[in-house]
C-alpha cells in the first residue's frame, strides 16, 4: 500500500465519520452560546436516527432517491420539537440543565425502542434500501491529488456539514441575531435590559440544537447503520459534545475538531491495516479524543471557557 | 414549603405522574396499561425469586445513588459514576482471579477495596482538575466515562481474557455469593453485598451529619468563598469529596464483579448504572435513607419491566416512566408552584 492510497483511506473515512458529529457539535455550540448546556444531544441524535429510518422505512416507495433526503428534513422537525422537552424544563421550569439532559437521554432512547417495538415487533428495524452513497463530485473531482482526497468517493452530506459550519459561523457571529443569542448566554441581565427577550432567544437556540442534533443522527444512521436498534447511537452524542468543547464553543472549532476526531476515530478502525501505525494499540486511538478534550479544558491546548452564564437558568430580578 | 414536607412530597408527586404519564402512553400506543402495570408488579412481587433479584439489582443502585448524591452534596455533580463504577468492576475481579490461596477474610476485602480504589482514582482526576483549573467536572468526568469503557475492554482483551471475551470466574474466596440468601430467595443472585451497601449509606450519613469533615464538605459546596474565608482548604476539600464519591462508585462496580457476575466482560456500551444513579439520588433527595428507598425502587422497575412483555408492553416502557420521573423531580419548581397557587386559593 502506497502513501497516498493509505491518506486516501483515513481522508475519506474521517470526513465520513466526522459528518454526523459536525451537524451535533453546531447544535451543541447554539444551546451552549445562548447558555442552556445541553448533554441531551446524545438523546437528540437517537431520535434523529429513530425518526430517519422509520420515514426511510414506510415512504420508501413512494419517494424513491429522494427518500433519505426527505428523512432528514422530517429528522430535523422531530428532532426540533422533541428538543422542547428540554427547553421547557430548563428554561422555563428552572431545572438542572444538566439533570435535564441525562433525562432527556433517557428518555429518547427509551421512547425510541419503545416505538421500534410498537411498529415492528422487534428489537430492531429492517435494513433501509435507499441510503446515501458515495460519489465523486463532478469537476472538483478532477483536480489533481486534492480531487482524488477531498472530492472523491464521498459523501454530498460532508459538504452540507461545512456549509452549515460556516453558515453557523456567519449567523452567530456576523448577525444582530446571532449577537443577541450569545449575549444571552454571557450576561443575561444585561441582554434583558437591553430589551432582548432572554427566554425566546434561548427556546430559539435549543430548537436549533435539536434540529442540528436529529439532523447529525439522521445522516449517521443512514450512512453507517442503516437500521435502528439500541446500539445504533453509542456516544456520538457525547463526542459531539467534546467536540464542540474542544472547538471552543466556536462553530468553525467544532467542526475541526470534529474532523480531527473522526480522524482518529477513522484511525482507530482503519490503523490496523496501515504499516507503521498497526503495533499501535486501538485504545489509544480509540481515548484520543477524550483524553484531548480533557487537555483542552485544562488549558495545555489553549484554554476552552464556557459561555459566562452557561448552566444557570435565567430569574428575572435576580442578582 | 417546609424542608422535610418537600423532601418527601415532591419524589412521591415526580413517581406517580411518571407511572401516570407511562399509563398514558401505553393507551396512547394501543396497550393495556392495566395488565401491564399488573405484570410490572407481578414482576417484582409475583415470586420470591424475584424479590431477591430485585434487592439484587438495586444493591449497585444503591451504590451509585450514593455515589451521585455525595457530590451533590458537596456541590460536585459527579456524572461519571458510570467510569468509576466499571473501572471498579475490572479491579475487583482482577484481584479475584489473581490471588489462589488467600483465606476469604483477606481476599475479599482486598477485592473489595480495590473497587474502592479504583474508582477513588477515576474520581481523583476530575476533581484534581476542577481543584487545580477550575475545570468543569461534568465534562471532565464525561470523558473519563468513556476512557474507562475503552480501556477497560482493552485490558479484559488482552491481558485478563486469554481468550473469548470475559475473564475467568473469580476464586470463590472472593466471591459475594451468599448460599443463605440464594436459598431463601429460591435461587435469585441476591448476594451479601446489600449489606455491604446499607453500611456505605450509613457511612455516608454519618460523615457527611455527625463529622466536622462533613461539616466541611458541605460548607465547601454550599460557599466555597465563605469557607475559604473561615479557613477552610476549599481545593483539598473538593478533591477529598470526589475521591470518596468515586469509591462509592467503585464499590457498586465490586457488587457487580464479585457479586452478580463473578467476571468481568467486554462491553459495548456503558452499563448504565451510573446514569440511573443519577435517578436514584435526586428521587432520594441526596440523603442516604432516601438513596436506599430510591434504589429498591427503580431495581423494583427494572426487574418488574422484563416480566411487561407477558402482557405484550415492551419493557422499554419502564424506561420512558423513569425519565419522566427525572424530568418531574428536576422540575420541581413546576410542582411547587402549583403548590403555593393551592395554598393561596385556601386562604
Amino acid at each position: 500500500m502506497d502513501f497516498m492510497q493509505i491518506l486516501e483511506i483515513l481522508i475519506s473515512s474521517a470526513i465520513f465519520m466526522a459528518a454526523p458529529l459536525i451537524f451535533t457539535s453546531i447544535g451543541g455550540v447554539f444551546s451552549e452560546r445562548s447558555g442552556v448546556i445541553n448533554i441531551g444531544l446524545e438523546g437528540l441524535m437517537v431520535i434523529g436516527a429513530f425518526i430517519s429510518i422509520v420515514f426511510n422505512l414506510a415512504f420508501v416507495d413512494s419517494l424513491g432517491g429522494a427518500t433519505p433526503w426527505v428523512a432528514l428534513l422530517v429528522a430535523m422537525a422531530v428532532g426540533g420539537l422533541l428538543s422542547l422537552i428540554h427547553a421547557v424544563a430548563s428554561i422555563s421550569l428552572r431545572a438542572d440543565q444538566t439533570v435535564s439532559g441525562v433525562a432527556f437521554n433517557l428518555l429518547a432512547l427509551g421512547l425510541a425502542l419503545f416505538l421500534v417495538k410498537k411498529l415492528y415487533g422487534k428489537g430492531q428495524t429492517d435494513m433501509i434500501q435507499e441510503r446515501f452513497l458515495r460519489t465523486d463530485i463532478p469537476v472538483l473531482s478532477d483536480i489533481p491529488i486534492i480531487g482524488r482526497l477531498f472530492f472523491s468517493n464521498v459523501y454530498y452530506t460532508s459538504f452540507i456539514a461545512l456549509g452549515v459550519a460556516v453558515l453557523a459561523w456567519f449567523i452567530l457571529f456576523k448577525t444582530p441575531f446571532g449577537l443577541r443569542l450569545r449575549s444571552v448566554g454571557e450576561h443575561p441581565m444585561a441582554a434583558d435590559t437591553m430589551g432582548i427577550n432572554v427566554s425566546q432567544m434561548r427556546y430559539i437556540a435549543v430548537m436549533i440544537s435539536g434540529m442540528l442534533g436529529g439532523l447529525g443522527g439522521a445522516v449517521y444512521a443512514q450512512t453507517v447503520t442503516l437500521d435502528f436498534s439500541h446500539s445504533t447511537i453509542t456516544g456520538q452524542g457525547f463526542m459531539a459534545l467534546a467536540a464542540m468543547i474542544f472547538g471552543k464553543w466556536h462553530p468553525l472549532g467544532a467542526f475541526g475538531a470534529a474532523l480531527f476526531f473522526g480522524f482518529a476515530q477513522s484511525l482507530s478502525v482503519v490503523g490496523t491495516s496501515i504499516p507503521f501505525l498497526e503495533d499501535v494499540p486501538s485504545v489509544y486511538l480509540l481515548i484520543a479524543p477524550y483524553v484531548l478534550t480533557i487537555l483542552a479544558l485544562t488549558g495545555f491546548i489553549g484554554r476552552a471557557d464556557a459561555p459566562k452564564a452557561s448552566g444557570i437558568p435565567y430569574v428575572k430580578g435576580n442578582r | 414549603m417546609a424542608n422535610r414536607l418537600r423532601g418527601l412530597i415532591i419524589p412521591v408527586i415526580s413517581v406517580l405522574l411518571g407511572l401516570i404519564a407511562g399509563a398514558i402512553i401505553m393507551l396512547i400506543s394501543d396497550y393495556d396499561p392495566i395488565a401491564g402495570y399488573a405484570a410490572l408488579w407481578d414482576g417484582i412481587f409475583g415470586e420470591i425469586f424475584y424479590i431477591g433479584e430485585t434487592v439484587r439489582q438495586a444493591t449497585p443502585y444503591i451504590f451509585a445513588g450514593l455515589a451521585v448524591a455525595f457530590a451533590f452534596r458537596t456541590g460536585l455533580f459527579n456524572i461519571g459514576v458510570e467510569g468509576q463504577l466499571i473501572v471498579g468492576w475490572l479491579a475487583a475481579v482482577w484481584v479475584g482471579i489473581s490471588f489462589e490461596d488467600l483465606p476469604k477474610f483477606i481476599h475479599l476485602p482486598l477485592a473489595v477495596l480495590a473497587a474502592a480504589a479504583a474508582g477513588a482514582l477515576w474520581a481523583f482526576v476530575p476533581g484534581f482538575l476542577k481543584a487545580k483549573f477550575r475545570v468543569h467536572e461534568v465534562i471532565v468526568s464525561i470523558m473519563m466515562n468513556y476512557v474507562a469503557l475503552h480501556t477497560t475492554n482493552y485490558l479484559i482483551r488482552n491481558v485478563l481474557a486469554e481468550e473469548g471475551d470475559s475473564t475467568e470466574k473469580i476464586f470463590p474466596s472472593a466471591s459475594l455469593r451468599s448460599e443463605m440468601f440464594e436459598q431463601i430467595t429460591d435461587y435469585s443472585r441476591m448476594h451479601w453485598g446489600i449489606l455491604i451497601a446499607f453500611v456505605a449509606a450509613f457511612i455516608m450519613w454519618f460523615l457527611l451529619e455527625k463529622t466536622s469533615k462533613g461539616y466541611e464538605l458541605r460548607s465547601v459546596g454550599f460557599n466555597h468563598h465563605a469557607s475559604q474565608y473561615a479557613g477552610m482548604n476549599v481545593n483539598n476539600n473538593i478533591i477529598l469529596s470526589m475521591v470518596i464519591s468515586g469509591a462509592f462508585a467503585g464499590l457498586g462496580g465490586a457488587m457487580e464483579g464479585l457479586g452478580t457476575f463473578e467476571y468481568a466482560s467486554l462491553k459495548s456500551a456503558f452499563t448504565g448504572v451510573g446514569f440511573d444513579g443519577i435517578a436514584v439520588a435526586l428521587l432520594g433527595a441526596n440523603s442516604a435513607l432516601g438513596v436506599v428507598l430510591a434504589a429498591f425502587l427503580f431495581g423494583g422497575l427494572k426487574m418488574g419491566a422484563l416480566n411487561m412483555p407477558n402482557a405484550d408492553v415492551p419493557n422499554e416502557l419502564v424506561d420512558i416512566v423513569i425519565a419522566l420521573i427525572i424530568f418531574f423531580v428536576a422540575s420541581s419548581y413546576m410542582i411547587q408552584w402549583v403548590y403555593r397557587r393551592f395554598k393561596k386559593g385556601v386562604k
